[in-house]
């Protein structure tokens, strides 16, 4: 493989504090050399003037849908998806068929990957069998054949002893817990967030409070087991109270928050467009607002997309018999640039943190830095570019995006993963 | 209205007069009730109900017929939605027979909605889910002002299923444009504070008593077991707390009027002495249905 040059680009690497205009040389998929004006005879020259060079950003919740479901989306579109998104990395949540609840289907995952996938993949494991919420999954085995965490995505292990027993298991194997919290009994029948604008709509509501009791229940496992946990798409403002709390007295608890959680309120719903439908729900003001703050504040770990496609056949329904979900990866850097950093909540560093080294952490990745020696994933984004973002012309298999339509400030550029370019904006 | 009648919330109050004036035409007092008019000749409405409904679909039938149009109406047993027909393919179907409208009754909320971003043919709605039913709120209003010279500075209390109730929701978008006095009663579950917030001039109380006092129209609504996702409350008590009895009657205007949207189940939310007692103007409602449901086709297709 040749060596690729990013040249003069405005380097910028949370891990070291790094920012500055400089050259990245990468040989052997390694970072080999990070100096200004270099001169490397038969490498690739990719010229990044004016834009920024970034650690490989990684999208810690997705769904790929492979095995089972690939008529929405397969690890190759999917990681074609992410690597137009500036995705060097992908976590694929387990909700496949099979579920991916064994060591077999996290090696299938892995070897698909390896053929297919543009970006690196890692996979998920299920905390319980066919994630029923009943019987653990092989943990430890999923973990040896690479799983990087696990949970039962969208489906709560509703059972408090379940939870505490894979609470237990986690932390002997060292793997992070990552629970999607929703009370299934206080969300049941819900299409959106209950409030003012659900009892208008008439649309049965899911209150923030079936979030905020499996919080509530999961911070005080996390207490009795020491396990490492993971709170998925935070959505609600006492769920983030409760996990700023629990971080202040040092348990070992870390959350991401999704972009459209943090850019749309549940006012998106007024027409009944099923591409506003995921869970939890877009859900108030005062909660988008909660979020901000809790991003801008450091309680918020990670950015993860929750890309969750579904075909157009399935989102083409009655509101209420549409599937929960909505795919993201595309535009996740765009709507976080345009929502966090040009509207002054954050510095542009705290954002390329909160897409690397901040999942990287949580998960234990080796990966996240731009250093001599690192894994040469790299993401290449201009903060100011003016673009439009056509779902029609996503790589993503479905088209349920809620920015379809949306003109951005800022949006990703190349997308370079173990040395290769494998994406370019054209 | 080219654009249907999708709720009464996005309509104009002065857009509700005009069709409350001219429904005041249609009735049969005015001596037209026999008279077919040609108003709407060689125009096709298709009555497309998903959900079964006797009074609110004869009723556009017989509107529309009145009007002179071709009305045809389809209800899901036993056409092909009761075939696994998805919405949006029985829609594009029967768009392509160009109707000049839809008439449209829907389980889901917002189902007509839905259409009528995909579809370029006028969608009325004939109510959807737990969101609106805005020719009830019409026909109502028709009623209260046969009884009463205007709608400004009335108190009118909503006793039931608010939360369920999408009668209760376009009526409250209704009265609320004319500066009604809405009191909501019912119990806990079925009000949920947030109603108070979807128009101004609403407040809640679980107390009957309270709602009906100083009352000029006390509007029933039916209790909708078919829509109880979960037990809200206990059924066995519903009338104890929450029936509209005789007793109650004392409390309201002396010249307080009873109103139903039908059908009524009695002795569950109203006695049968108060569904019969000169009070009641339930079967003036029926009539004013036509009425009203003519005048909306005419102001969409005339």
């Amino acid at each position: 493989m040749p060596k690729l040059l990013i040249q003069n680009g405005r380097v910028m690497d949370p891990a070291t504090g790094f920012d500055g205009v400089t050259d990245v040389l990468i040989k052997s998929g390694l970072i080999v050399r990070l100096a200004p004006h270099m001169h490397a005879t038969g490498a690739i020259a990719f010229d990044a003037s004016g834009l920024v060079v970034a650690p490989g950003f990684i999208d810690m919740h997705v769904h790929l849908r492979e095995p089972g479901y690939e008529h929405s989306e397969t690890i190759e579109t999917g990681s074609r998806a992410a690597a137009g998104g500036g995705f060097t990395s992908v976590c694929a949540m387990p909700n496949t068929q099979p579920v991916n609840d064994d060591a077999a289907v996290t090696r299938y995952i892995l070897e698909q990957a390896a053929r297919y996938a543009v970006t690196n993949v890692f996979p998920i494991g299920a905390i319980t069998e066919n994630s029923a919420g009943e019987k653990l999954a092989a943990i430890g085995s999923m973990k040896a054949a690479g799983a990087v965490a696990i949970s039962d995505d969208g489906c709560t292990v509703m059972n408090a002893r379940v939870m505490r027993r894979a609470m237990e298991f986690a932390r002997a194997f060292d793997v992070p817990v990552i629970d999607h919290c929703e009370d299934a009994n206080l969300s049941a029948g819900g299409d959106m967030h209950e409030g003012a604008e659900s009892v208008r709509l008439g649309l049965r509501g899911i209150p923030a409070s079936s979030e905020d009791v499996i919080v509530a229940r999961d911070l005080v496992l996390v207490e009795n087991t020491g396990a490492r946990l993971h709170v998925a798409h935070v959505s609600s403002r006492r769920s983030l109270a409760m996990i700023a709390d629990a971080k202040a007295r040092g348990l070992p608890v870390t959350c991401e928050v999704t972009p459209h959680h943090f850019a749309l309120t549940d006012a998106a719903l007024a027409p009944y467009d099923s591409n506003y439908k995921m869970k939890p729900p877009l859900r108030s003001a005062a909660d988008q607002e909660a979020l901000i703050e809790g991003i801008a504040s450091g309680v918020v770990d990670a950015i993860a997309s929750d890309h969750a496609p579904h075909p157009g056949s399935e989102k083409m329904q009655e509101f209420e018999k549409c599937p929960f979900g909505v795919i993201g990866l595309e535009t996740a850097l765009a709507v976080a640039l345009e929502k966090l950093v040009h509207s002054g909540r954050i510095p542009l560093m705290r954002l390329i943190e909160l897409f690397t080294t901040g999942p990287a952490r949580v998960l234990g990745l080796n990966r996240g830095r731009l250093e001599v020696g690192a894994a040469a994933d790299v993401t290449i984004f201009d903060p100011e570019l003016a673009w439009t973002y056509d779902v029609n012309r996503s790589y993503s298999k479905s088209k349920n995006s809620p920015f379809d339509g949306w003109t951005f400030r800022g949006g990703p550029v190349a997308t370079v993963v173990a040395g290769k370019i494998v994406w370019q904006r054209s | 209205m080219p654009q249907g009648l999708l709720g009464i919330e996005g309509v104009e109050r002065a857009e509700i007069e005009a069709i409350l004036d001219r429904a005041k035409a249609f009735q049969p007092a005015q001596g037209q009730h026999f008279q077919k008019l040609d108003t709407l000749r060689g125009r096709m409405i298709v009555n497309l109900f998903f959900e079964s409904s006797t009074r609110t679909r004869t009723s556009f039938e017989i509107a529309a017929k009145r009007l002179g149009a071709d009305a045809i109406s389809i209800s899901a047993a036993g056409s092909s939605m009761s075939k696994g027909e998805s919405l949006v393919d029985t829609l594009a179907t029967l768009a392509a027979m160009r109707p000049d409208a839809i008439v449209m009754r829907h389980a889901a909320s917002g189902a007509p909605h839905f259409l009528a971003r995909h579809l370029p043919i006028p969608i009325i709605n004939a109510g959807d889910g737990t969101h609106e039913h805005p020719t009830q709120a019409l026909l109502d209003a028709r009623t209260i002002l046969d009884q009463r010279p205007t709608l400004e500075g009335l108190r009118v209390s909503i006793i039931g299923d608010i939360a369920h109730s999408r009668v209760a929701r376009s009526n409250i978008h209704l009265l609320a444009k004319f500066g009604v006095d809405i009191v909501l009663c019912g119990p806990a579950p079925l009000a949920p504070p947030e109603l108070a917030g979807i128009a101004p001039g609403v407040r809640i109380t679980y107390d009957i008593r309270e709602a009906i006092r100083d009352a000029d129209v006390i509007m029933m609504l039916r209790v909708q077991l078919e829509r109880q996702h979960e037990a809200a409350f206990p059924a066995g008590e519903y009338f104890q707390f929450y029936g509209l009895r005789l007793e109650h009657l004392g409390l309201a205007k002396p010249d307080a009027i009873v109103m139903h949207p039908g059908p009524i189940n009695r002795g569950r939310e109203i006695s049968s002495e108060v569904a019969d007692s000169q009070r009641s103007v339930i079967l003036n409602q029926v009539e004013n249905g036509v009425a009203v449901r003519m005048a909306v086709l005419e102001r969409i297709l005339g």
